[in-house]
């Protein structure tokens, strides 16, 4: 690690402080991925490492090498905005997924469709009738 | 001084990565059903992006970067490329 031998204190603690932040919330996320219980609280666990943990770890390589190399080096901003735009758009389809197969094989953990079309048009009726007496 | 705390800060870092590579290998190797398999496989292609940034900072090259940048890209269009096969394969069965 001789090339880091020019940088400044004040960035080592910054850089050391980003680093293990990053990698510490990307263990919680994984460590979550094994011990809850069920896939749909599963799906939450990892997005930890997408967030933080990939934005602390980010962050401290574009503060390393901006002093190292004395010029602000943002190409990390790259994949620090790649991850943010596609971590929801997977997570989603692979539970959309999950909840099709679920259905499908008639899984009674989850709520089937005529369940969830029943409960909305009750919402919708219940809303309706307290519109009726509100304005009555 | 900087030296050493960059130094045992990038190595506790990737050790840190690589206990949550080994906690999405175990979910991977486990996990009841396919979805759980392919959550796991996704966490595992963040964990990898990761520990490559942070060998970046340990050799301090800018080489790393293009590696991390291929490995989310592949994370992205694998991970929905599995999550829709599981819908339409079971549609199609």
């Amino acid at each position: 690690m001789s090339h880091a031998a020019e940088l400044p204190l004040w960035a080592a603690l910054i850089v050391a402080f980003l680093l293990l932040l990053g990698s510490g919330l990307t263990l919680l996320g994984t460590i979550g991925l094994v011990r809850l219980d069920s896939f749909y609280k599963r799906v939450h666990s990892p997005t930890l490492g997408t967030t933080w943990g990939t934005g602390g770890i980010l962050l401290a390589s574009m503060l390393f090498f901006s002093v190292i190399e004395s010029r602000p080096v943002l190409h990390e901003l790259l994949i620090a905005v790649f991850v943010t735009v596609t971590t929801p758009v997977t997570l989603m389809l692979l539970a959309r997924a999950a909840l099709f197969r679920d259905r499908t094989e008639k899984n009674p953990e989850v709520p089937t469709f005529t369940a969830v079309a029943e409960r909305s048009s009750e919402v919708v009726a219940r809303g309706v009738n307290n519109g009726g007496t509100a304005e009555g | 001084m900087s030296v050493t705390i960059l130094f045992w800060s990038v190595t506790l870092a990737q050790l840190f990565l690589a206990a949550a590579a080994l906690c999405c290998g175990v979910r991977l190797f486990k996990g009841p059903r396919a979805q759980d398999r392919v959550l796991a496989l996704d966490a595992l292609y963040v964990c990898a992006m990761l520990l490559l940034i942070t060998f970046g900072i340990r050799t301090g090259s800018t080489l790393y970067f293009e590696g991390a940048l291929v490995i989310s890209l592949l994370g992205f269009v694998s991970t929905s490329a599995l999550a829709k096969f599981l819908m339409r394969g079971e549609v199609i069965e």
